[in-house]
Order: C-alpha cells, then sequence, then structure tokens
C-alpha cells in the first residue's frame, strides 16, 4: 500500500471531476426525491380524494416491473428529449420512488388522527401540520430513504454509462472503470484501488454520522393508552 | 359564553353501500349550556356524546341543526375560528416538541391582528402552566411526563388560547382511580378559576355528577334527562336514566299496581292514591332500603360485603330482574341474616316505577 497510489488515483481519473458530478447528482436528486416522497405519502394517508385506493394500487402494481425492462424504453424517451449527456437524464427518471412512498405512507398512518384532529383546533394548515408534526415524527424512516436515494445515486453504473457517458458529466462509478485501463488493455490496480478506496468513504461517513438517528427513533409516547 | 345547541342531529352514512342502513348519532339534540358552567355529557358508548362534542367543536359537521356561541352562529364556522380548546381523551401531546413547545404551539398558529411575540407568547404560556401547574416541567418530553402530567399539560395547551369554550373528550378515562379523584377536582378547580364554559363527556356517571354544574345524559343518540346532577337522581325521567345512575345501581324489580297498592311479587310495598292498575317496572335504590322486622318486602339474604361507614346486604327475590338485589344500610344496624328472610320496609322517594313498555316514569302520590 502506497500513499503515493492515492495521489496517482487522484490525477490520473481527475477524480475530483467524478466527485463533483456524483455529488450534484446524489444531493439534487436525494432532495428531490425526499421532497416528491413526502409529499406524495401525504397525500396518500391524509387527503381524501376519488379513486385513493386504486391509484395507490396502482402506483405499487410498478413495483411488479423490473428496471431492466424499462432500460430501453427509457432510453428512447430521453433520446427524443436531447437529454443525454447533461445531468436532467441523471436526476430526473429516477425520482420518484414507489417504495419510499409505500414506506413513508405506512410510516405517517401510524401517527394517530388525534394529533391531526389537534391541530386542527390549534389553526395549523394541513402544510404545515406535515412540516411540523408529521415530518419530524417520520425522521428515522426520512433519514433511511436518504441514505437509500444516495447510495443509489453514489452506485449508479448501468444508466449513466448509457445516457451521459461524456467526460463532463460522467460520475464516479463510470469514471473508476475507464480511467485505469490504459490503451494495452492492461489495468493499473493498486491504483484502481485506491481509488475505490477513497470512492467509498464518503458513504462510509454518511452511514457513521446518520447511524444514531436510525437506531434511535423518535417515542410516540405523547400519547397514552 | 353560553352555548345554544338547536335541533342538532348528525347522521353516518352507511358504511354498507347496499344496506342504506344510516346511523343516526345524535337525533335533534336541543340544549341551551349556561355561561361559565361545567356540563357533563354522560351515557354509555356509542350514545353520541363525543359526537356532539365534536360537533360543537367543528370537528365534525352536524347534518341539521345550529350551533351557536353567545348570539354567533358558529355552525358553518372552521374549528379554530370558533376559539375553543379541546382536550382528547388520548391527551394528543406531540411527542416530538417539549412541554414548553406543546403548549406554544396554538399561539405560534394565530394570524392577523391575533398574532403574539415571541414574550407575550412565553408568557402566556407560563401562565397557562402554571394554572395547571406544571412549570417545573416545561422542558421535559410527553414521554418523560406520568399519565396525570401529560393530562395536565394537554389542558395548558387547550387553556393557553383563552379559548371561548372548554370541550373534553373523556378527560379522565386514561388515569388511575386515585389520580381520577384528584384530576377531577382539578378540572373543578382550573373551571372555577378560568370561568370558561366547559362541555366535558363521560361515560362514568359518577365522575359526571361529581363535578358538573348540570348533566345530560344520553342514549342511541337521544337526550334523556338534562338537570342539575342531584336533580336527575332523585328524579330519573324514565329506567335508563335510572339505571345508569348511583352505584351500585338501582334495584329493579317487576310488579303490579293493584288497587292503589304495588306489588313486588306477592310483597305489597306502598300504597297510592293516584296510579291505575297495570303491570310496571320498580326501581328501588340500593339506600330506599329500611331493615325492619315487619317489613313488606321478603328477600333471600345471600352475603354482607362490609364498606366501612355502610353496609350492603345482598339478597335474591323472585321478583327481581337483577340476579341480586343489594341494599345499603348504615353499619350501625345489627345484621342478622341467618334467617330464611331478611325483610325491608322502603323509602317512598327512593322508589320510582316506570311503564313496562315504554319504561317512562309514572309519578305517584303516597298515600
Amino acid at each position: 500500500m502506497l500513499l503515493s497510489n492515492y495521489v496517482d488515483a487522484f490525477t490520473t481519473a481527475s477524480l475530483g471531476v467524478l466527485f463533483k458530478n456524483t455529488m450534484i447528482v446524489g444531493i439534487v436528486s436525494t432532495l428531490l426525491s425526499l421532497v416528491i416522497t413526502i409529499l406524495t405519502a401525504f397525500a396518500f394517508a391524509r387527503l381524501e380524494f376519488k379513486g385513493k385506493e386504486l391509484l395507490f394500487a396502482a402506483l405499487l402494481a410498478t413495483m411488479m416491473i423490473p428496471g431492466e425492462l424499462f432500460t430501453i424504453t427509457n432510453f428512447a424517451t430521453v433520446t427524443n428529449l436531447g437529454w443525454r449527456n447533461t445531468y436532467t437524464v441523471l436526476i430526473v427518471p429516477f425520482l420518484v420512488s414507489v417504495f419510499y412512498i409505500y414506506l413513508l405512507r405506512q410510516n405517517f398512518l401510524q401517527i394517530p388522527n388525534e394529533l391531526y384532529l389537534a391541530a386542527k383546533v390549534d389553526g395549523t394548515s394541513d402544510l404545515k401540520y406535515l412540516w411540523k408534526v408529521m415530518v419530524p415524527l417520520s425522521l428515522p424512516t426520512l433519514i433511511s430513504i436518504t441514505i437509500l436515494k444516495m447510495m443509489g445515486a453514489w452506485n449508479s453504473y448501468i444508466w449513466p454509462r448509457l445516457v451521459a457517458n461524456d467526460e463532463a458529466h460522467r460520475l464516479i462509478t463510470n469514471g473508476l472503470r475507464n480511467a485505469f485501463t490504459d490503451t494495452t488493455g492492461d489495468v493499473n490496480y493498486p491504483v484502481q484501488m485506491a481509488a475505490v478506496a477513497l470512492v467509498s468513504a464518503p458513504l462510509f461517513l454518511v452511514f457513521v454520522f446518520l447511524r444514531k438517528y436510525i437506531m434511535s427513533g423518535v417515542s410516540r409516547s405523547g400519547i397514552k393508552g | 359564553m353560553k352555548i345554544v345547541l338547536q335541533n342538532l342531529t348528525k347522521i353516518f352514512p352507511s358504511r354498507n353501500k347496499k344496506s342504506n342502513e344510516e346511523v343516526v348519532a345524535v337525533n335533534n339534540f336541543n340544549f341551551e349550556i349556561p355561561d361559565g358552567k361545567l356540563i357533563g355529557l354522560l351515557g354509555p358508548s356509542g350514545c353520541g356524546k363525543s359526537t356532539t362534542l365534536y360537533m360543537i367543536s367543528g370537528l365534525q359537521k352536524p347534518s341539521s341543526g345550529r350551533i351557536f356561541f353567545g348570539d354567533d352562529d358558529v355552525t358553518e364556522l372552521s374549528t379554530e375560528n370558533r376559539g375553543i380548546g379541546l382536550v382528547f381523551q388520548n391527551y394528543a401531546l406531540y411527542p416530538h416538541l417539549t412541554v414548553k413547545q406543546n403548549i406554544l404551539f396554538p399561539l405560534q398558529n394565530l394570524r392577523g391582528k391575533d398574532k403574539m411575540d415571541k414574550n407575550a407568547m412565553l408568557d402566556r404560556a407560563y401562565e397557562a402552566a402554571k394554572l395547571v401547574q406544571i412549570e417545573q416541567l416545561l422542558d421535559r418530553k410527553p414521554s418523560e411526563l406520568s399519565g396525570g402530567q401529560q393530562q395536565r399539560v394537554a389542558i395548558a395547551r387547550a387553556l393557553v388560547k383563552m379559548p371561548r369554550v372548554l370541550l373534553l373528550d373523556e378527560p379522565l378515562s386514561n388515569l388511575d382511580a386515585r389520580l381520577r379523584l384528584q384530576t377531577r377536582e382539578e378540572i373543578r378547580r382550573i373551571q372555577k378559576e378560568t370561568g370558561i364554559t366547559t362541555v366535558f363527556v363521560t361515560h362514568d356517571q359518577e365522575e359526571a355528577m361529581s363535578i358538573s354544574d348540570m348533566i345530560v345524559v344520553m342514549k342511541t343518540g337521544l337526550v334523556q334527562q338534562i338537570g342539575k346532577p342531584q336533580e336527575v337522581y332523585d328524579d330519573p325521567a324514565n329506567l335508563f336514566v335510572a339505571k345508569f345512575l348511583g352505584t351500585p345501581p338501582i334495584n329493579v324489580f317487576s310488579g303490579r299496581v293493584k288497587q292503589g297498592k304495588l306489588y313486588i311479587g306477592e310483597d305489597a310495598v306502598m300504597e297510592f292514591t293516584n296510579v291505575p292498575d297495570q303491570e310496571v317496572t320498580v326501581g328501588i335504590r340500593p339506600e330506599g332500603f329500611i331493615l325492619d322486622d315487619n317489613g313488606p318486602l321478603k328477600c333471600k339474604p345471600v352475603n354482607v360485603e362490609v364498606m366501612g361507614r355502610d353496609v350492603s346486604i345482598v339478597s335474591t327475590h323472585g321478583a327481581s330482574l337483577n340476579p341480586l338485589v343489594r341494599s345499603i344500610v348504615n353499619a350501625d344496624n345489627r345484621i342478622d341474616i341467618t334467617g330464611d328472610f331478611v325483610r325491608y320496609a322502603v323509602k317512598p322517594h327512593k322508589i320510582f316505577i316506570f311503564n313496562k313498555e315504554t319504561e317512562e316514569r309514572i309519578y305517584f302520590e303516597v298515600k
């Protein structure tokens, strides 16, 4: 193990750009995804509208279609939209996750109805109730979702390779794959492994720091009986 | 602030679409709640008392009828604009907020001219906390409080907005017996101190009787009787009210009136002037029995329960509609249940007779 390998890894693979790209995609998609998930889960858990159950069942049904199946149609769609080699194409297609919505909706449903009624008596709007009561109470789930989504963005390989593999938008997984193979086809394994270690570090740190939130959870005991 | 309920009705549509069976939860409720009084809504579960409370709060819309606070018609007004405080059965405190934040929560939502600055809000919160005596708990989370303390926090949160009306939904049902006694005194004290018109719902008749200025007895959506607790107890309008109030419960017998005499089984217990001959249901309060060796009512003794000040004699009687007849007599009496019979005379004002079919009260004059 040579320290110089780490330095080499940074320079040959232009890790800085790769990191930046992955960060942008990871953070933006996680934030947008959280907003969408929270609002959708709230609608399915709290609001009353026609066809709610049916719509939710339809959403759940989409989970049965394996992701590989729509890779090709997605590719065609984003190409037609002219989104190839942009950040948009890396972020938008996977913003909505039915699984996260389902997870959070179940969590929202566990919050006692009386809290909502109490908030109504106190003059709280739906949105404010969502923000001030439901979100804090569901924090462990939201943190789990954040970690999963972050990891998903960090680890994504096939989709970025297909639609955004130019220098400016390449993500870290593809960067690692390409950068250390020289023209003869030999792979410089020591440097590649050093790069892999560097790349794993941020995700590892995220997990370490958020762990206590995942474990602890928020106590629900404002309710008796 | 007086509250007027006018022909208040709530009908829930049938859950089952085919059957079209509607549930009438509250049926044509008329009542004027006087300003500054404590009113107990009393009845068995499913009688519509909570629905009535929720309609007053605005969380449920009445199917028909009007609600007035003072002279304002609030029927169409949304909950937050009615100026009410509501305490839920399970308190519904926000578990992630401290006690202080919980009490501040209603104030932070005030808008427009009612908007308060931070210090004013804090003052108000301290005031409310002081009223329910939880000043020293302000920085705790609800999970770190006992049931009784959580209950006080819930009351403080309801009072902090200085509501025109305070509504309590089964406020004591989650407390243990001792705490319940203590807390109901507390509620009475707070209500007296603030002078806020208060309505509370309970299925516990003792609780309602002990602290209410007036009680409303309900059954299957219909108001059975409204009055001061003692009046309702002494003068029930029908068999249901008579049975519902009082511990131990009233003793019920099937009986009949024949030629001005009231018979329970073969025992002629009373004479009166103005009741025509008919089959009746007779209710006798446990304290309405007098031990008397020549008394007309003969019961078979089973057991004697000593309760300290009083003694309860458990016996059976052929005409009793309850399995056991329970009387309460002063412990000074020498109780002898070794004989075949224990004989009672009855106090006329503790005995009620009801129409056998309608179960309505039949009033009589003692000869």
